[in-house]
C-alpha cells in the first residue's frame, strides 16, 4: 500500500547543490548561457571551495527538508587551492557512509566533479539526479517536523 | 538588524522574459530587514549603479541584494557601486537569476518562485554579511628566475632593464642553456651562438643582475610579494673572485676521460673544466666525481699551475637565504635518450644519434669541429636518415603523449644544412605529418624539399639493423604502400623533449601545479598563459609547454611584464574573504594548519580570557596575506573556532535555510 | 556473410580509432612483402568496416603473427591482434565449408613459416 498518494502526486522534490566558486559554478553558469534546461527545483549555493562543505551543512538542508543534497567540484588534480577537493571527497565519503548506517538512501546525496567547461555535463547530471530523487519520493526520515511551521 | 535594498535587473528580456521581475520586487519586499526594492532594465548600466547609490543614501541602506546575472560576471561590478555610495564593498550579495534562472527555465511560474527563493537565500545571507576588509602585503622589489636558459636570460634582461633587482639560479656552472648547444636556428638560419651570447654577456653584466650559478632551489617560503628563497650554492672548488677562466688548468688536468655533458658526451672532457669557450660566468669548476684529488688526495696539478691561486679544495656547500617579490619558473627540457627504442639501435650503434646529438657533430665548436663524420669512425657518411616523432605522440609507457613542438622544423633546419654543406649526401625523412605553423616555417620546410632535394617520406621506420659497417634502415612509405629497405650510414632520431626531471621538486617547492607530463599548469590557457594559478609565480618557456625559441622568448618577455607590473606596487591588496580562528575557542591541535595548503596557519601563544580565568593558550593565528579562503580549515576545526569570511557557517547555514523553506 | 566491424573489434579488443596513421605497423612487419593488405591497411579497412576484402583475402594466413606491430606501435592499436581477430572470424563462420582439406597442400608455401605453428609457439611459449 502506498503512502499518501495525493500527497505524492504534489510533491515536486527540493534539491541543494553545493558548487565550488572555480569550477562548477562556473559551470552551472555555462549551462545557463548554454540554455542547457534542468529542473526549477535545484538551488545552487556558492562556496568557494567543495572543501569548504561542511558535512554539516547537508544534514541541515536534509533537517529542513531538502530531499537531495549534491555537492559539485573541481575534478580530482584541478582544485584552484590545489587540495581542497581531496579534503572534501574524504570528508563526503564519511558522511556518506555514516548516512548509509542511519539507513538514508544513498542515492539522495551525491558528489560530481564539473569542470567550468562542462555545462553540458552539469546539466545532465543535475537532470538525472532530480530524476532519482524523484523516484525516491520525500525524504522523510532526516526532516525534521519541528523545523516545519 | 540591517537595512537591505534589494535590485532586481531585467537584463533585457534574458531574465524578464522569464521571470516576473515585479512579482519577485513584491515578494521580497517582504522578507525581513528588506526596506526598499525595485526593479530596472540594466542594473548594471550608469543609470542602474546610480539608483543603487541613491537608494543607498536615500534609505541608509547597509546591505545591497542585487538579482542579476552570475556573481562571476559583475560582482565586482557592483561592489565598486555600493562601496562608491560609503558602504563597504562586501555589504553586496548577488543572486543568480540569469545563469541560474531564466535561461534554464521556460515556465514563468517556476522561474519566477525560483527566483524568489534564490532572492530570499541572498538576502539571509547579506543580514549576516559584516565589512571586511582586505590586509595589505608589501612587495619585496626583487624577482627571482630559476633557470638560465634563453628563457630565464630574457625574463630577467627585461625586468632588470625596468630597473628591479633579478636573481638567476641555474643550476649548470654557465647560463646558457639549451640554445647554447644548437648549431643554427630556424627558420632564419641564424648561428645560435652568434645571437645568444652576446644575451649571456648582457645578463652577466647588468647591474641589476646577479647570477647564482651552479646553484639550485634549495626551499621556498612565503607568498606573492614576500617569498623567502634558500639557494644552495655548490662547491666549485675555485674561488670565483680570482678565477680568470684562463682555462691553464684545464689544459694541465691529467684525468681526461668524463664524458663531455656539452658535446653530448660524444667526446671527454677533464675533471676541471670549463663547460664551453662563452660560459658566463667564465669560471672553472671541479668535477669531484672525476677530480685525482678527491680520489687519493695526490695530483694538484692544476693548484701549481694556477697564477691566480683560485684553486680550492675545501670548499662546501653554502645556502644564501634571499627575499623575492615575485619567482619566474624557467627550467626548461631536455631531450630524452631513446633507450627504450631498441628497434632504432640507439643503444647499439654509435652512428644512431639523437637531433641534440646531431646538433653537437654540426657544430663548428663541437667535438668533430662541424665536420660531418660518423661517429663510428669519423668518416663521412653517404646518406643520412631522420626518423621524427621518436618517442612523442605515443601512448605506450615509453612514449610521451604530447607533440614536442620543435621536431618538424629542426629535422627540416638539419636536412636543410647537410646537403648545404654537402649536397652529395643523400637525406631522407620519415614522417607522420609535418607540422609547421609558424611564420615563415612551411616556407622552410618546402625549401628543404624542392630546393634542396631532401627526400620526405611518409611512414615511421620500423626498424634499423646494422650489417657489414652500415645501417639498414626499414619503413613504410603509406603514400606509395609499400615498404622500404634503404642503407644509411647514419640515423638522427628526433626524439622527443619532457620538462626537466627538477621542475617537479620546483613546482612542490612552488606549490605551483603541474599537468600529468610535469609541465607547469598556466593560470588560464587562454588569457593569463604566463601565470601560474599559484599567485606570484610566473611560466617562462618550455617548462609550461613544448616551444620554439621565438615563442619562448616571446613568452619570456610577457612573465616579465607581467613581474613588473607586480614589483611596481608597493602593496598588495589581499583576498578579504579569509579564514580567521576565534581564540576563545581554540584548542590547538593543529588540524588546520595540517590541511591548509598555503601554509598560512600558526600558532602563537596567547593570553586568553575564558569564563573568568586568564591563561595563555597556544592557539592557530591565520596569515590573512596568505589564506586563499578556501575554508579547508573551517571544516576541518574540531573545535568550531576557525570560520571563513564572506562565507561563514552561519551564513552558509542560513542561505540553506532560506532555499528549504 | 554475417561478419561486422563489431565482431572484429570485440574479438581483438582492439580500437582503430586510436590509430594515428605513422604506418610504423608496416614499416616493421617482415612479412610485408608476402601480403595483400598491409598491417596499416588493415586497421583503416576495419575502421571504415571494408571487411569484405580482408575476409577473402590470404594476406590473413600470411600474417606471422609475430607481434612486432603490436610492441612498436606509438597509439597501442595493435594490428596484429586486429588480423587475427579476422582470421577468427573467418574460422569461426560455421558451415561454410570455406576449407576443404584436398585443397591445402597446394595451398602450402614452403618459403613461409606456417602461421598455425608459430602462431602456436607464441600461445604456449609460458
Amino acid at each position: 500500500m502506498q503512502v499518501n498518494e495525493i500527497e505524492k502526486k504534489e510533491y515536486t522534490p527540493l534539491i541543494v547543490a553545493f558548487c565550488c566558486n572555480w569550477c562548477s559554478y562556473a559551470g552551472a553558469d555555462l549551462a545557463g548561457s548554454s540554455r542547457l534546461n534542468y529542473p526549477a527545483n535545484v538551488k545552487i549555493i556558492r562556496v568557494p571551495c567543495s572543501c569548504r562543505v561542511n558535512p554539516l551543512f547537508i544534514l541541515r538542508a536534509f533537517q529542513r527538508g531538502a530531499d537531495g543534497v549534491i555537492m559539485c567540484g573541481c575534478h580530482p588534480g584541478d582544485c584552484h587551492y590545489s587540495t581542497g577537493n581531496y579534503y572534501a571527497r574524504r570528508r563526503m565519503t564519511l558522511l556518506f557512509s555514516m548516512l548509509d548506517y542511519l539507513g538514508i538512501e544513498r542515492a539522495r546525496t551525491r558528489v560530481e566533479w564539473v569542470s567550468a567547461a562542462e555545462g553540458a555535463k552539469f546539466a545532465a547530471v543535475m537532470n538525472e539526479f532530480a530524476e532519482t530523487i524523484n523516484r525516491l519520493g520525500e525524504n522523510r526520515k532526516l526532516r525534521d517536523l519541528r523545523c516545519e511551521k | 538588524m540591517q537595512k537591505i535594498g534589494v535590485f532586481v535587473c531585467w537584463c533585457g528580456s534574458n531574465i524578464a522574459a522569464t521571470v516576473d521581475v515585479a512579482a519577485v520586487v513584491e515578494a521580497l519586499k517582504k522578507q525581513p530587514g528588506v526596506v526598499y526594492a525595485t526593479d530596472y532594465q540594466y542594473m548594471c548600466s550608469a543609470s542602474g549603479q546610480n539608483l543603487i547609490k541613491d537608494a543607498i543614501k536615500e534609505y541608509g541602506l547597509t546591505g545591497v541584494v542585487v538579482c542579476s546575472c552570475s556573481p562571476r560576471m559583475h560582482e565586482a561590478t557592483f561592489r565598486k557601486t555600493v562601496q562608491a555610495a560609503g558602504l563597504n564593498p562586501y555589504m553586496l550579495e548577488i543572486a543568480n537569476i540569469r545563469e541560474q534562472c531564466s535561461w534554464i527555465h521556460k515556465d514563468i511560474k517556476e522561474g519566477t518562485e525560483k527566483a524568489i527563493i534564490l532572492g530570499a537565500a541572498a538576502i539571509a545571507k547579506v543580514q549576516l554579511n559584516a565589512p571586511l576588509y582586505s590586509q595589505t602585503s608589501p612587495v619585496v622589489k626583487r624577482a627571482l628566475v630559476i633557470g638560465g636558459g634563453i628563457a630565464g636570460i630574457q625574463t630577467a634582461l627585461d625586468i632588470a632593464d625596468a630597473g628591479f633587482e633579478v636573481d638567476i639560479v641555474e643550476k649548470k656552472p654557465t647560463i646558457g642553456g639549451k640554445m647554447s648547444q644548437l648549431d643554427k636556428t630556424f627558420p632564419t638560419l641564424d648561428c645560435a651562438a652568434c645571437i645568444l651570447t652576446p644575451k649571456m654577456v648582457d645578463a652577466g653584466a647588468h647591474e641589476k643582475i646577479n647570477l647564482y650559478t651552479y646553484c639550485e632551489v634549495e626551499k621556498v617560503e612565503g607568498f606573492v610579494g614576500n617569498f623567502s628563497v634558500t639557494i644552495k650554492q655548490k662547491p666549485r672548488y675555485i674561488d670565483a673572485t680570482k678565477c680568470t677562466g684562463c682555462g691553464a688548468c684545464v689544459e694541465k688536468c691529467p684525468s681526461k676521460k668524463t664524458p663531455n655533458e656539452f658535446n653530448m658526451g660524444l667526446d671527454n672532457r677533464t675533471a676541471i673544466y670549463i663547460p664551453f669557450a662563452q660560459a658566463v660566468p667564465k669560471l672553472a669548476v671541479i668535477d669531484k666525481d672525476a677530480c685525482i684529488h678527491f680520489k687519493n688526495g695526490k695530483c694538484g696539478l692544476c693548484v701549481r699551475t694556477c697564477e691566480a691561486g683560485a684553486i680550492n679544495y675545501d670548499q662546501t656547500e653554502e645556502f644564501i637565504t634571499r627575499e623575492y617579490g615575485a619567482i619566474v619558473v624557467a627550467t626548461g627540457f631536455n631531450q630524452i635518450k631513446p633507450t627504450n627504442f631498441d628497434e632504432y639501435l640507439y643503444n647499439q650503434s654509435k652512428d644512431v644519434v639523437t637531433s641534440l646529438e646531431f646538433e653537437r657533430i654540426m657544430n663548428a665548436a663541437g667535438p668533430t669541429k662541424g665536420h660531418l663524420v660518423r661517429p663510428s669512425n669519423g668518416k663521412q657518411p653517404k646518406n643520412i636518415v631522420f626518423v621524427q616523432c621518436v618517442g612523442s605522440r605515443g601512448t605506450s609507457c615509453r612514449d610521451k603523449s604530447y607533440c614536442s613542438k620543435i621536431c618538424c622544423m629542426y629535422t627540416a633546419k638539419h636536412a636543410m644544412l647537410v646537403k648545404d654543406h654537402h649536397p652529395e649526401i643523400d637525406v631522407t625523412v620519415f614522417y607522420i605529418d609535418v607540422r609547421t605553423p609558424g611564420k615563415n616555417f612551411d616556407e622552410f620546410y618546402r625549401r628543404a624539399v624542392e630546393q634542396y632535394g631532401v627526400h620526405y617520406i611518409k611512414g615511421m621506420v620500423g626498424k634499423v639493423e646494422e650489417a657489414d659497417g652500415t645501417l639498414k634502415v626499414q619503413a613504410s612509405d603509406l603514400l606509395d604502400n609499400r615498404q622500404i629497405l634503404m642503407d644509411a650510414d647514419m640515423v638522427v632520431l628526433a626524439a622527443a623533449i619532457e620538462p626537466d626531471p627538477t621542475a617537479r621538486s620546483i613546482a612542490t617547492m612552488l606549490t605551483a601545479s603541474m599537468d600529468t607530463n610535469d609541465f607547469f599548469t598556466e593560470a588560464h590557457a587562454k588569457l593569463r598563459p604566463v601565470e601560474s594559478p599559484t599567485a606570484g609565480i610566473f611560466l617562462s618557456g618550455v617548462c609550461q609547454g613544448p616551444k620554439d625559441i621565438p615563442e619562448t622568448v616571446a613568452q619570456a618577455s610577457a612573465a616579465a611584464a607581467k613581474v613588473i607590473g607586480l614589483l611596481a606596487k608597493d602593496h598588495l591588496l589581499c583576498n578579504a574573504c579569509v579564514a580567521h580562528s576565534d581564540e576563545t575557542l581554540c584548542n590547538g591541535c593543529s588540524q588546520c594548519a595540517n590541511v591548509c595548503a598555503y601554509g598560512a596557519i600558526t600558532y602563537e601563544d596567547r593570553l586568553v580570557m575564558d569564563k573568568g580565568v586568564r591563561e595563555t593558550r597556544r592557539v592557530a593565528v591565520v596569515n590573512e596575506a596568505i589564506c586563499q579562503g578556501c575554508g579547508a580549515c573551517t571544516v576541518t576545526c574540531p573545535s568550531g573556532a576557525m570560520d571563513l569570511r564572506g562565507f561563514a557557517n552561519n551564513q552558509i547555514m542560513a542561505e540553506v535555510d532560506a532555499i528549504c523553506k | 556473410m554475417a561478419v561486422d566491424k563489431e565482431t572484429i573489434l570485440r574479438i581483438s579488443g582492439v580500437n582503430p580509432r586510436q590509430c594515428m596513421k605513422c604506418g610504423k605497423c608496416s614499416g616493421t612487419c617482415p612479412a610485408y612483402n608476402e601480403m595483400e593488405y598491409h598491417p596499416h591497411q588493415f586497421v583503416s579497412m576495419v575502421e571504415n568496416g571494408n571487411l569484405e576484402p580482408l575476409l577473402k583475402s590470404e594476406s590473413l594466413y600470411l600474417c606471422l603473427s609475430c607481434m612486432a606491430c603490436v610492441q612498436r606501435c606509438p597509439r597501442q592499436v595493435a594490428p596484429g591482434k586486429l588480423v587475427e581477430a579476422v582470421r577468427l572470424a573467418v574460422v569461426r563462420q560455421q558451415n561454410m565449408d570455406h576449407l576443404v582439406p584436398d585443397q591445402i597442400p597446394a595451398m602450402l608455401d614452403p618459403e613461409l613459416p606456417q602461421q598455425a605453428i608459430v602462431s602456436a609457439f607464441r600461445k604456449y611459449k609460458k
